[in-house]
Formats: structure tokens, C-alpha cells, sequence
């Protein structure tokens, strides 16, 4: 994309790069549950059955297992296969499947056998969604060697990080942040490299490490904290694996003060990977200890109490205050 | 709309198992089933004996801490070797980790066939070498893997049949009626030959299966299913060629045995008696189709003693290369994870270097 254009929803930029992969590439195929007529829950995939043909954007039956094992055949046989898994949960079947073989078959075949399947997955909470609809399930695909794993935070970067994402010759977890579908945005963006972080806005005195949903969260924070004194600069991450050390840690090299945000648990969280990795790396930089605003370690609330769970900018500030401006002692453990 | 014959007949299997050869090598007046080449019968035989003597070699090497386990597939030569025979030559085998005869039947080198199981990598062969996808350990995974491989062959224009092998305990695992469902519906050219053995394990089949055969399975999925004697590799190879041909899906029972326990390190005596065991010596695939080829005059004491003495000579030349003990680089941990090795991987593996330095 190298023309602003008008404003677009990440739904829509998601939809525009997969039709864009199936015109450039005859070996693409959507398939999924109700991605045909349907165009998608989400309607992601809207269009894209009538205008590429059912053999190339076509409905399955409902077995996640299936799709994703199915995939990974097809792809053995010279297929790119984009896969979308209706629900963050309703993907936990296909789990052995993506762990055990769409991860491991280049290792197992010491690279002879690629695997270019992505596997969407709208993911997060946000929307309202009834139990096993809004799991924030990075952390489950992060810790397994040889997925790569990418959440979008605004629409141009759906459209890049899709559109990259096909063309990978390994296999993609790619989160889609379903309370975001409909934000808008220009595609307009200059190309960044695939697994690296980007820095959406940038300040002197805190860095916020955001991903997917998180994203426009900690921009509002950012935006927020200007007024109470604090600079704060916001690390998009992007590609939660692998992980962008560089990106992060220059930014945190120069602010020394870090709060990691996400929607998902905290306890054994991905958060936590990015605490250790910053604290390991830039310690002698750091003001105050690396702080995290995560979910709480319960299952995700029903619809009517998902507010509390989910990060928020007055939290988000909160932690910002606790990072030792004063030299006081502060953290979030109480004897 | 009137119908001639009821759709479900067409899915179901026989009653009884198809077969050509009964356990006398005699063969069955009235089979359904077209009796294969005299040239592939003998074929057929040849490839039994070389591979029950590599199947034996491999049993004694792990006794000998070769190997790290190895899982015998003795007593199912029929399957195993008929079923590869019946491939035609732009089709694709997907094998689970007892199917070590089948690999080397389908031509794959015997060291690179027990590469798993020696323990030098996951694998050792180049699945598109042979068109054999990765021996699978998980069981019923990779009946997804070849249901997807067909369906890409049948969008790609291509006259490409795979054939998934399972056993009996893998017909419980979810992927196999999930595979079984997708094939069905996209009328995917996949043979499912499912190796019924007997046992998962230790489980007997009253405890895994509840339907009339495992065969019956595919009227579920609309698929069409034959059960067929496993000991009987004349009728193996031709309800497995006559499956790939179809150009559509098939649910293959094959009824065997497993003579060894399930590996090295299973006991079978704690689970079945000697006596069943004995029995199914007695239904052994090898003998019954040399004394059908003897009867006709295609294996004299010249052809036998060269049979053997070829099996023989294979099973030296698979000692030889297993008592090489091949171990990998450590680098190679690092290199096959992603097509392009991340920084965070080029960190640990010169970590390990230096620690190994």
C-alpha cells in the first residue's frame, strides 16, 4: 500500500488482504466455518466466496481438528492454507494439531516439509460476548517453538501483518482483536518488517508495551498521563513471537520505566515473558521494577462484570504512579 | 424419487471378512475380490519375508540398546506390505510408528525408516523422496494430514490417492471421525486402512469399539467400508487398489494380529494368552500364501532359498548401519525451527557452543 487512502474498519483491511493474497497467489484457500455464504461471524471474509469460487473459499464442517489437520495436509501438498477459527476458545480442539505437528513438522523433517498455514483467531474480550467467546489465548501458542505468533492493533497493520502472514513459509497463530474489528483507520503505512515491534507513539518517560486489543488502550492512557506530567511513549509489539528484544529494550534504554498491558491473565501470562526479557536486559537502565496490568487470574467473567477485568486506563495509570517518580517504595507485592 | 437400492448397502461392509486366500493357502471359490497377478503375488512374497526379517533384525537390535524402542508389526506382513504394493506411483502413504515394514517396503532406507526410533532425530527420511508423510506417533493425527493432502491433489488436478494408516485403538481418537467426515464430504480420494490388531496395548477391541466392526464406522460419514482378512495379502492388495482407483474415500478393516507385544517394553502376558497367540500363528499371512503359490507352482526351493537368503543379506546391511551410532550436531536443535533461524535461536545455539566448547 503506498497511497493514503480513506478510512477503512480492520475488519475491512483484514478482508482487503485476503483478497489481495487470493488474487496474487492461485495456491491461497480460505476455509473455516461459515466463511463462504456467510462471509465470516465477523464477516472477514465477506465476498470473498463469490468472487474467488468455492473451491478456493469454502465453508467446512464444524471440527476445528479437522480444519486445522486438513490444513496442514494441504499445505504439505504446495497449498497455502488461511484458516479462521470462529472463537478463541472454540480452537482449543485444533490444539494438538497446531502444537504437536503444524508446529513442529519443518523441525521434524529437519526443513524439508514448510508449513505456510496461518490460523485466524479472532480473540479478547470487550464485545459482550457470552463464556468461551472472549479468551485471550496468545500465551498458549507463545510458548510453542516454531509458531510464529502476530496480533494487529490498528487496521493498516491488520492489512500488513495478514498479507505478510500468507506469505511466511511458517505457520502463523494470527489474533485478531474482535473488539477492534470496527475501529477504522487510513492504510497508508510504510513497510516494517514482519517480526518487528513498532513505536506508535513516543515519549521521554515511560514506555507502555501494548499488543492487539491493548494497543489503542494504551494511546488513550498515553494520551491520558500527557496531562497528569508523564511522556509516555507506547511499543506496539506486533509479533509476540518472536519477539522483538531490540525494539523494546531501545526504547526502554531510554525512558527506564516499563508497564506491560494485556487483556489476558497475568499468572504464567505472556506479560510476564516480556517483563523477564526487559528486566534481563536493560536492568541497569531501569528506574523502578518492570509493572504489569493484566487481567486477574480468574476464568473471564460473564459479560456484565467484564469491565473490571479488563485493563483500563485509569488502571493503566495507576501503575504508571507506582513506578517510583518520588524514590518511594512501591510495587504491587504486599508483605 | 424411486431408488433401485438402498444407499446404505453400498456403504456397509460384509458380513463376514473378504478374502482370497483362506488360512490353508487354498483359495475362495466365490470372493468378490479379482485374485492379484501371478508377477505381484510373488512380489508380494518377496516383500513379506524381507520384511518380517528386517521387522526381527529391528526387534533384536533394540534387545541390544540400539534402538530406543521398536514397535513390531509381526503377524501384520499382509497389511503392511500389501497395501504399499497396491500404490500406484503418484499416490502417498501416511504411516503411523509401527509401520517400519511398510517404509521399507515402499523403498525407504532402512537406517533413515528407524531414525525415530534410534533416536538420532524425529525422522529420517524425506517425505517427498517416497511420498510418505511423517511416521505419525500421536495416533489418528495424520488421518487429517492425508484427507487434506487428497483434497489439495484433487484442487491441484492431480491423480494423487493417499492411504492413512491407524489401528484399532485410533479408530476412538476424535480425528479419525473427524477425518473420516471431511473425507465424505469432499469425496476425497483417501484410503483409511485400519489395522486391526487386536489390541491397544493392552486394551482388547471389546473395550475400545461397540459397533457391529470398526468398518461400520464409515456408513456414519457416508463412506464405504470393507472389512477384509488382514492375514490374507492377495485380498489386502486388491480391496486397497481397487479403494485408491475409486477416486473417492474408503474405510478399510483389515482383521490381523500383532504376534510381539506392543513394544519392547510392553508385557502381552499380562493381557492375553498364550494359547490366542497360537492361534494366530496358525492364520500366519506368510505361510498361507506360500502354500497357495506352491500349490500353483510359483515358489519352488530355488525361489524360497533366494527369498531368504535376500532377506537375510538385508537384515547385515541393516545391522551394519544401525551399529553406527549417528548423533547430530547440537547446532541442528536450533536450525529447523523456523525457515529463517530468529536472533533469540542464533543466541542459544552459540550458547550451547560455548558451553560445549
Amino acid at each position: 500500500m503506498t497511497t493514503v487512502e480513506s478510512q477503512v474498519s480492520m475488519a475491512g483491511a483484514l478482508n482487503r488482504a485476503l483478497g489481495d493474497a487470493l488474487a496474487a497467489d492461485p495456491t491461497v484457500l480460505v476455509f473455516g466455518e461459515d466463511v463462504g455464504a456467510l462471509g465470516g461471524v465477523f464477516r472477514v471474509t465477506d465476498g470473498l466466496a463469490a468472487r474467488f469460487g468455492e473451491e478456493r473459499v469454502f465453508d467446512t464442517p464444524l471440527a476445528e481438528s479437522g480444519i486445522v489437520g486438513t490444513a496442514i495436509g494441504m499445505a504439505m501438498n504446495g497449498l497455502r492454507p488461511v484458516v479462521e477459527m470462529q472463537f478463541d476458545a472454540f480452537a482449543y480442539p485444533a490444539f494438538e494439531q497446531i502444537t504437536s505437528h503444524l508446529a513442529k513438522l519443518r523441525n521434524r523433517t529437519r526443513g524439508r516439509v514448510s508449513l505456510p498455514v496461518v490460523i485466524r483467531v479472532p480473540y479478547g474480550g470487550g464485545i459482550g460476548g457470552v463464556e468461551h467467546h472472549c479468551d485471550s489465548s496468545e500465551a498458549y501458542y507463545t510458548h510453542t517453538p516454531g509458531l510464529r505468533v502476530v496480533t494487529p492493533g490498528t487496521p493498516d497493520d491488520a492489512y500488513r501483518l495478514l498479507r505478510d502472514s500468507i506469505d511466511s513459509p511458517d505457520p502463523v497463530i494470527f489474533l485478531e482483536p474482535k473488539r477492534r474489528y470496527w475501529a477504522k483507520g487510513a492504510l497508508a503505512g510504510e513497510p516494517i518488517p514482519f517480526d518487528r515491534a513498532m513505536v506508535r507513539r513516543t515519549g521521554r518517560d515511560v514506555t507502555l508495551i501494548a499488543y492487539g486489543p491493548m494497543v489503542a488502550t494504551a494511546l488513550e492512557t498515553a494520551e491520558a498521563a500527557a496531562e497528569e506530567g508523564w511522556d509516555v511513549e507506547v511499543v506496539d509489539l506486533r509479533s509476540l513471537s518472536p519477539f522483538d528484544d531490540e525494539t523494546v529494550c531501545a526504547s526502554v534504554v531510554k525512558t527506564g520505566r516499563a508497564v506491560v498491558v494485556h487483556e489476558a491473565s497475568g499468572f504464567g501470562g505472556y506479560g510476564a515473558e516480556v517483563v523477564a526479557r526487559v528486566t534481563e536486559r536493560c536492568f541497569h537502565h531501569l528506574h523502578a521494577p518492570v509493572l504489569r496490568v493484566t487481567g486477574f487470574d480468574i476464568p473471564y467473567p460473564p459479560p456484565k462484570l467484564e469491565a473490571h477485568h479488563l485493563p483500563h486506563v485509569d488502571r493503566i495509570l495507576d501503575a504508571i504512579a507506582r513506578l517510583q517518580w518520588d524514590d518511594e517504595v512501591v510495587g504491587s507485592y504486599r508483605a | 424419487m424411486a431408488r433401485t437400492r438402498a444407499p446404505e448397502r453400498t456403504l456397509l461392509p460384509s458380513d463376514e471378512p473378504l478374502s482370497l486366500l483362506r488360512k490353508d493357502g487354498t483359495p475362495v471359490d466365490d470372493s468378490p475380490l479379482s485374485m492379484p497377478d501371478d508377477d505381484v503375488l510373488v512380489e508380494l512374497h518377496r516383500r513379506m519375508v524381507v520384511g518380517r526379517r528386517f521387522d526381527t533384525q529391528a526387534t533384536a537390535l533394540t534387545k541390544q540398546g540400539r534402538l530406543a524402542v521398536y514397535p513390531s508389526s509381526r503377524g501384520q506382513e499382509a497389511c503392511e506390505v500389501g497395501s504399499v504394493l497396491a500404490l500406484r506411483p503418484t499416490d502417498w502413504l501416511f504411516p503411523t510408528y509401527r509401520d517400519s515394514v511398510a517404509l521399507v517396503t515402499r523403498g525407504v532406507d532402512p537406517a533413515e525408516t528407524l531414525t525415530l526410533l534410534q533416536g538420532g532425530w524425529h525422522l529420517g527420511y524425506d517425505p517427498y523422496e517416497h511420498r510418505v508423510g511423517p511416521q505419525c506417533t500421536p495416533l489418528a493425527t495424520n488421518t487429517l494430514h492425508a484427507v487434506g493432502f487428497a483434497h489439495a491433489a484433487r484442487l491441484k488436478g492431480e491423480d494423487t490417492a493417499a492411504l492413512v494408516l491407524l489401528g484399532d485403538g485410533a479408530t476412538s481418537e476424535g480425528d479419525t471421525h473427524e477425518a473420516l467426515n471431511f473425507a465424505g464430504v469432499w469425496k476425497a480420494p483417501v484410503v483409511f486402512l485400519v489395522q486391526n490388531n487386536g489390541y491397544a496395548i493392552s486394551v482388547p477391541m471389546s473395550k475400545q469399539n461397540a459397533a457391529p466392526s470398526l468398518a461400520h464406522k464409515g456408513i456414519g460419514y457416508g463412506v464405504p467400508s470393507v472389512l477384509v482378512d488382514g492375514n490374507d495379502v492377495a485380498a489386502v492388495y486388491a480391496v486397497v487398489r481397487e479403494a485408491l482407483e475409486s477416486g473417492g474415500p474408503t474405510l478399510i478393516e483389515a482383521i490381523t494380529y500383532r504376534i510381539e507385544a506392543h513394544t519392547n517394553a510392553d508385557d502381552a502376558t499380562r493381557y492375553r494368552t498364550s494359547d490366542e497367540v497360537a492361534a494366530w500363528l496358525d492364520r500366519d499371512p506368510v505361510d498361507r500364501l506360500e502354500a497357495y503359490l506352491s500349490a500353483r507352482g510359483l515358489l519352488d526351493h530355488a525361489r524360497r532359498a533366494a527369498v531368504a537368503a535376500e532377506a537375510e543379506e538385508f537384515a547385515a546391511s541393516v545391522r551394519a548401519k544401525l551399529n553406527v551410532d549417528v548423533v547430530p550436531s547440537p547446532d541442528e536443535l536450533f536450525e529447523h525451527v523456523y525457515a529463517t533461524t530468529p536472533r533469540h535461536l542464533r543466541d542459544q545455539a552459540a550458547a550451547l557452543r560455548e558451553e560445549l566448547a
